[in-house]
């Protein structure tokens, strides 16, 4: 019988990753309520001096894959090492990120284990043992309840920025596992050239805390720099529209929205954005929205915690200004 | 090179949303269909790869005949034939069902590679892609940017958008390749295209001609199973901040901001 909550943990060069603390935390809660261990699944290289963190928020095992072709995320050797550790641990449900990492892995696992998959969870819950999910759709215009059937192991992945984290334990200890798993270099089908680190250094839209997004009424690319003073001042990252990004003002990796990026930070400042559909749908969880327009009927101030009609060329730098003096 | 794209139809992106009376599925009736924007890219892509390297494009998309329609909007960018796999036993099919179905008809079919949207934007699982590289054995690349092929065609060199940068990640052909916005500009069809691609082959497959038991795909097949859908919860629109001038309302925001929300 399938036993116990995997949380697969995500790092970058060695570096766990916020994800992944968010994933133990949730892991622990289902796993109380379930009578269950959680068990953090490691893959990586000299990885296992991480372990003991995954344990201060929650886990009870950590179980470490440790190999010099594990040190990046490639999907085969990933996939591998964990469909082994699967087929012969059975646990009964495994959490992933609705990272680009854990989205890339989720579909081949599952299709490895022969298991559903609910991808981009914002909440679980259980009925019986059973996991049950709810997941946006339409980018979030809907959502939709899922649960699983005939499934073993139940596979979901998180999405970042969701869920809660626990407040570090420092007194918890934690039981380290060396994986045991064999990883034939003729499965390894794809290679990492190289990681091409933005300019800036940024925190991700789909991973920041802070939004600052601009619209058409931007009026073209050359403005967006005080979008990014007040960005700046208050560590957000900049986000754009659709049409800002269809204008060429802005690349496609700052799109907000249905074909963009869908976004849950603590503050979202649109600028000039008037909120057409499917840029609302890809951002409407944020926690505090603040919208500025000079439009006074935008559907955006229909979302918006609080909106200011103005001319946002005034506003943001006067808005600027006045943090300037509180921080 | 011969290229496979896959291809849904979903719901047009400025779609307001309705939940049918049963709780459980989409009011569809005046919903505009077209093809999933992020399969555009891929459409796009594999047009390019067929002009300079030749060979052709074959689109496969799953369900009801209305997507012969988008099939044929690929067909008038430019690619070569279609196929469809319509049958009423495919309702209700999770990820691995459709990717079962892809991997059956493609098992028959002579390929370099295969292009995928990332993810439909109506269910926004991502899944198929990669759940049809696994099922074919073949390796995978997601969410694309930027696509090479070596010049004698045996790999491929692409850009992958992650968190905070971008991946370079390189695999042996075939391969399956998941398209993001920013690959390229897909193209419109013109006018001669649309009149060709009417005479362009288009097959349409039930699960029988391709062998596939019913019982592993559709809702009975299905791993995942919705039990409920919701409205997202409703917004109020809160306070508009007052203030006679820019710099009085600016004030006014960031007084809230800091002592209100307390996010400052």
């Amino acid at each position: 019988m399938a036993q116990g909550i995997w949380i697969v943990a995500e790092h970058r060069e060695g570096e766990l990753r916020k994800i992944s603390f968010e994933l133990v935390s949730e892991g622990r809660r289902l796993a109380d309520k379930m009578g269950q261990p959680v068990s953090a699944i490691l893959l990586g290289s000299n990885i296992k001096e991480k372990a003991s963190m995954l344990g201060k928020y929650g886990a009870d095992k950590v179980i470490v894959a440790d190999d010099s072709r594990l040190a990046t995320y490639t999907t085969d050797a990933y996939v591998s090492v964990i469909a082994q550790l699967a087929q012969v641990n059975e646990p009964a449900i495994i959490l992933l990120g609705a990272s680009v990492q854990g989205k890339d892995l989720s579909g081949r696992l599952a299709a490895r284990l022969g298991a559903g998959m609910a991808q981009d969870c914002v909440a679980f819950s259980l009925d019986n043992s059973n996991l049950v999910a709810k997941r946006p759709i339409y980018a979030g215009k809907a959502y939709a309840t899922v649960t699983f059937k005939d499934s073993s192991p139940q596979i979901a992945t998180a999405r970042p920025n969701v869920f809660e984290l626990n407040e570090p334990d420092e007194s918890r200890s934690v039981e380290v596992i060396d994986a045991e798993f064999s990883l034939d270099d003729s499965q390894l089908k794809t290679n990492v050239i190289e990681f091409i680190q933005e300019a800036g250094g940024k925190v991700d839209l789909t991973e920041a805390e802070r939004i600052v997004s601009g619209g058409r009424g931007m009026k073209g690319p050359e403005n967006y720099n005080i979008l990014e003073a007040l960005a700046d001042l208050i560590d957000a990252t900049v986000g754009a529209s659709r049409s800002a990004v269809d204008a060429g003002w802005r690349p496609h990796s700052d799109q907000v929205g249905q074909t963009g990026k869908v976004v849950s930070p603590n503050l979202y400042i649109a600028c000039g954005i008037s909120g057409a559909i499917q840029h609302l749908a890809g951002m409407s969880t944020s926690k505090y929205i603040v919208a500025i327009n000079k439009d006074p009927d935008a559907p955006i101030f229909q979302k918006a915690d609080y909106g200011v009609v103005g001319d946002l060329f005034d506003i943001v730098p006067a808005l600027t200004e006045e943090i300037k003096k509180i921080l | 090179m011969n290229i496979l794209v896959c291809l849904k139809q979903v719901p047009d992106t400025e779609t307001q949303i309705k939940i049918a009376p049963d709780g459980m599925s989409i009011v569809t009736d005046s919903i505009k269909w077209v093809m999933n924007p992020y399969d555009e890219y891929a459409v796009e892509e594999a047009l390019r790869l067929k002009e300079k390297f030749g060979g052709e494009v074959t689109i496969i998309g799953v369900g009801p005949k209305r997507v012969t329609e988008s099939i044929r909007t690929a067909l008038a960018m430019g690619a070569d034939r279609g196929i469809l796999v319509d049958d009423p036993a495919l309702t209700g099919s999770d990820s691995l069902g459709t990717a079962k179905i892809l991997a059956a008809v493609i098992k028959d079919l002579d390929y370099d590679m295969i292009l995928c949207g990332k993810q439909g934007v109506d269910d926004d699982y991502g899944l198929v892609g990669s759940s049809l590289a696994e099922l074919l054995g073949i390796p995978q690349i997601s969410i694309v940017l930027k696509l090479e092929v070596s010049e004698d065609g045996s790999s491929v060199k692409a850009h992958r958008e992650v968190e905070g940068g971008i991946l370079v990640v390189e695999a042996s052909l075939p391969a399956l390749i998941t398209a993001q916005k920013g690959l390229n500009e897909p193209r419109y069809a013109s006018l001669p295209g649309i009149m060709k691609a009417k005479k362009k082959p288009l097959d349409v497959k039930t699960l029988t001609d391709l062998g596939v038991d019913a019982s592993e795909v559709g809702e009975g097949g299905a791993k995942i199973k919705i039990m409920q859908i919701t409205p997202p919860e409703e917004r109020e629109a809160g306070k508009i901040v007052e203030g006679e001038t820019p710099q009085e309302k600016a004030a006014n925001l960031a007084r809230l901001l800091h002592e209100d929300a307390k996010l400052i």
